[in-house]
C-alpha cells in the first residue's frame, strides 16, 4: 500500500479533485430533479436536457460576448446569464403548456410524456448548435491553476473547477436548505411536497408552487450546465448521459434528500474520477454499481425514509 | 362477431397484406422483418404496460440476442439452434435482472433498467478486443436447419421466421394476457396492495411478465442479427429503448396487434423520413408521442377498434 501510494499518490490527488468538480455539476443537476419531483411527483427526464441547453447556451453567449471585445470576466456573467435565461424560458413554458395538462394522469404517462419532450429537446439542441463539439474554455483559463496540496505533494489544478463550483454548488446547498427551512415560501414547497391535499386545504395555490417550483429546478439545472460549458467540449449526448447520472445519485440518496444527494454526488463523483484515472474501462458503469449496490441493501435510498404504502 | 374474433381476422389479413407487400417490392421485405421482429418485442413491453410499468431499457434484452447470435454464428451456424439460444440466455439474464428490478415500481423501474442497459451498451463499445466497440461484429453465413441459404432465399426465410414468430408470440401473449397471471397484471396497475389480500404476490405477477418480455426481446434481437447480419453497441442505446417504447404506445397497448400495426407504420415511415429529415427524426418521434398521449390514447389499435365497434354499433 505505501509502496502504490508513494507511486501514485499525485494521480489518486488528481482523481480526488476531478471528483470534486465533477460531483459539484452533478449536484446541481440533482438537486433540482429532486425538488420537481419530491412537489410536482413528476420525474423530469428532459431535466438533463435543460443542463445541456444551459451549456450550449452559456457557450454561445460567452463566446459573443468574447468576440465582442469584452474582458474575460463577463464570460463568468454571460455563465449566469445564459442559465437564468434558459431556465426560465424552458422552465415556466413546460409546466404551463405540458405538465399541468397530465398531473391527474397515471405516472407511466407522466414519464412518457417528459420522455418524449426530452426526444425533442435532444434534437433541438442538434438543430440549433449542431453535432460538431463546441468550445468554450475562456473562463477556465482567465482563473489560472492554484496550487493543492496533497499527501506532500502539490498538485497544480485549475481554480475554475476546484475552486469555483465547489463554491457554487456549497453556496446553492446551504442558500436552499436556508430557504426550504426558513422562508415562508419555501416552507410552503416543503409542505406541499408533504401533503398537497392538506396544504392545498390550507389555502396554498398548489399550482403557483408548482410552476416556481419546476422554473427554479430549470435554472439549476441550466446553471450546472452552463458551469460545466468551460471543462469540456459540448457535444450530444450529453442530455441523456446526465439525466442518467442525476437519477443515479437520486435515488441512491433517497427521495426528498437534499444534503443526501450532495453527500451522494461526492461519492459518485469521486467514484467515476478514480476510475477513469485507474480502471477507465469502468467509468460508466460505477455510478450504477454505487446506486444498485445501495439499492439492494436499502431499497429507500442511503438517507430516505421509509413510506408506508396507501391502500 | 366479438372483438376478440375479429382481431384474428385482422390479423390473418395483416399477414397476407405484409406477404404480398415484400413480395411486390423486394426492399419492402427487409423493413418488414425487421418491423415484425421489433414488434414481437414491442408485444414484451405491451405485457409490463399492461402492469403500468415502462421500460426504458429493453433494449439491453434485443441487444444480448443479437450479440448472442453474431458470437455464436461462426461455431454454430445454425440458425434453428441460435435463435433459442438468444431467447434462453435473454431469459436467464432478464431471470436474473428481474429478481431486482421487479422490486420497484413506476419511475424506479423505468429508470433502473434504463441504466442497466446503459451500462450494457457502455461495456459493448469500451471492451474492443471482444466486442470490436462501435464498429460491431459481422454475423457470417448460416444455414436453416442445415440447409446453406443465399441472397433471396435467406431473406425470405428469414422474413418468414419473423412472421410465424409473431404470429406464435401474438397467440401466446393474447392467451396469457387472459389468463390469471395476465389478469392479475392489470391489477398491479389499479391497486397491487388488493393483490397481496388474495394471496397472489405481485412480484411474482411482474418478475414472470418481466422474464417473458425479455425472451420476446431476444428473440427479436435474434432475428435483426441474422436480418442485418451485422451487430453494433447502438442495439442496446437508449434510444432503441425510447423506440420500443414509442411504438408500443403508437401502436396502442389495448390489444396484441397494436405493436405490429405499431411497428409496421414505424419502420415505412422511418425508411422515407430518415432520408430527408435525419437530423429531426427523434423531434418528430417525441412530438407524435406528445400527441398520441394527450389525444389518442388508445394508438393505432385503439383507432381501428373503435371503428369496429361503430360499425357493429350502426
Amino acid at each position: 500500500m505505501g509502496e502504490w501510494f508513494e507511486q501514485n499518490g499525485a494521480l489518486l490527488g488528481l482523481a480526488l479533485l476531478d471528483g470534486i468538480a465533477s460531483a459539484a455539476l452533478i449536484f446541481m443537476v440533482a438537486v433540482g430533479l429532486n425538488l420537481v419531483f419530491g412537489v410536482l411527483r413528476v420525474l423530469n427526464v428532459a431535466h438533463g436536457s435543460f443542463f445541456a441547453i444551459g451549456a450550449y447556451a452559456a457557450a454561445s453567449l460567452g463566446l459573443l460576448l468574447a468576440s465582442a471585445g469584452l474582458p474575460a470576466w463577463a464570460s463568468l456573467l454571460a455563465i449566469l446569464l445564459a442559465a437564468v435565461l434558459t431556465g426560465l424560458t424552458l422552465g415556466p413554458l413546460i409546466e404551463r403548456f405540458l405538465l399541468r395538462r397530465i398531473y391527474a394522469e397515471e405516472s407511466v404517462l407522466q414519464l412518457l410524456v417528459t420522455f418524449a419532450l426530452f426526444m425533442i429537446l435532444e434534437d433541438a439542441q442538434k438543430l440549433l448548435w449542431g453535432v460538431q463539439p463546441v468550445s468554450f474554455s475562456g473562463p477556465v483559463s482567465m482563473m489560472g491553476t492554484v496550487d493543492v496540496p496533497f499527501a506532500g505533494d502539490v498538485i497544480p489544478y485549475n481554480t475554475y473547477q476546484v475552486i469555483l463550483l465547489p463554491a457554487i454548488a456549497l453556496l446553492t446547498l446551504v442558500g436552499l436548505a436556508l430557504f426550504l427551512r426558513r422562508t415562508l415560501t419555501g416552507r410552503v414547497i416543503v409542505a406541499v411536497t408533504l401533503d398537497r391535499e392538506a396544504a392545498t386545504a390550507m389555502g396554498i395555490d398548489a399550482g403557483r408552487i408548482y410552476l416556481l417550483t419546476f422554473a427554479f429546478g430549470a435554472v439549476l439545472a441550466a446553471l450546472g450546465g452552463a458551469l460545466s460549458a468551460p471543462t469540456a467540449s459540448l457535444v450530444p449526448g450529453v442530455g441523456a448521459s446526465t439525466i442518467v447520472l442525476s437519477f443515479a445519485v437520486v435515488a441512491t440518496a433517497g427521495l426528498g434528500q437534499i444534503e443526501g444527494a450532495a453527500l451522494t454526488a461526492l461519492m459518485i463523483g469521486i467514484g467515476r474520477s478514480v476510475a477513469v484515472t485507474f480502471e477507465p474501462e469502468l467509468e460508466v458503469v460505477v455510478p450504477y454499481l454505487i446506486m444498485v449496490t445501495v439499492l439492494l441493501v436499502r431499497p429507500q435510498g442511503l438517507f430516505g425514509v421509509l413510506e408506508t404504502r396507501r391502500i | 362477431m366479438t372483438l376478440r374474433r375479429t382481431e384474428i381476422l385482422l390479423a390473418l389479413l395483416l399477414a397476407a397484406a405484409i406477404i404480398l407487400a415484400a413480395l411486390s417490392t423486394p426492399w419492402l421485405r427487409f423493413v418488414l422483418t425487421i418491423a415484425l421482429a421489433k414488434g414481437v418485442a414491442v408485444l414484451g413491453i405491451l405485457l409490463l404496460l399492461r402492469a403500468g410499468q415502462v421500460s426504458f431499457g429493453h433494449a439491453l434484452y434485443v441487444a444480448l440476442g443479437a450479440y448472442a447470435v453474431a458470437f455464436l454464428a461462426p461455431s454454430v451456424p445454425e440458425a434453428s439452434l441460435l435463435l433459442p439460444t438468444a431467447a434462453a440466455l435473454a431469459g436467464a439474464v432478464g431471470l436474473l435482472v428481474g429478481l431486482f428490478v421487479s422490486r420497484y415500481r413506476e419511475i424506479f423501474f423505468g429508470m433502473l433498467n434504463l441504466a442497466l442497459s446503459m451500462v450494457f451498451y457502455s461495456v459493448l463499445e469500451k471492451l474492443y478486443h471482444i466486442t470490436k466497440g462501435t464498429d460491431g461484429i459481422r454475423v457470417p453465413a448460416i444455414t436453416v436447419l442445415g440447409q446453406p441459404l443465399e441472397g433471396a432465399a435467406y431473406g425470405w426465410t428469414v422474413f418468414g421466421t419473423a412472421l410465424a414468430l409473431a404470429f406464435l408470440f401474438g397467440l401466446f401473449v393474447r392467451a396469457y394476457l387472459a389468463s390469471p397471471m395476465g389478469q392479475a397484471l392489470a391489477a398491479i396497475k389499479t391497486r397491487e396492495t388488493r393483490l397481496d389480500f388474495m394471496g397472489v404476490s405481485p412480484r411474482h405477477v411482474l418478475l414472470s411478465a418481466y422474464v417473458l418480455s425479455a425472451v420476446m426481446a431476444g428473440c427479436a434481437g435474434a432475428l435483426i442479427a441474422m436480418a442485418t447480419r451485422h451487430v453494433t453497441p447502438l442495439l442496446a442505446y437508449w434510444t432503441a429503448s425510447g423506440e420500443l417504447v414509442f411504438i408500443a404506445v403508437l401502436g396502442g397497448a389495448g390489444g396484441v396487434l397494436g405493436p405490429f400495426l405499431g411497428a409496421i407504420t414505424f419502420e415505412l415511415v422511418r425508411v422515407y423520413a430518415a432520408a430527408t429529415v435525419a437530423d429531426a427524426w427523434q423531434m418528430i418521434l417525441g412530438t407524435v408521442l406528445l400527441l398520441v398521449i394527450l389525444f389518442a390514447r388508445g394508438g393505432i389499435w385503439g383507432l381501428v377498434a373503435s371503428w369496429l365497434g361503430r360499425r357493429r354499433a350502426a
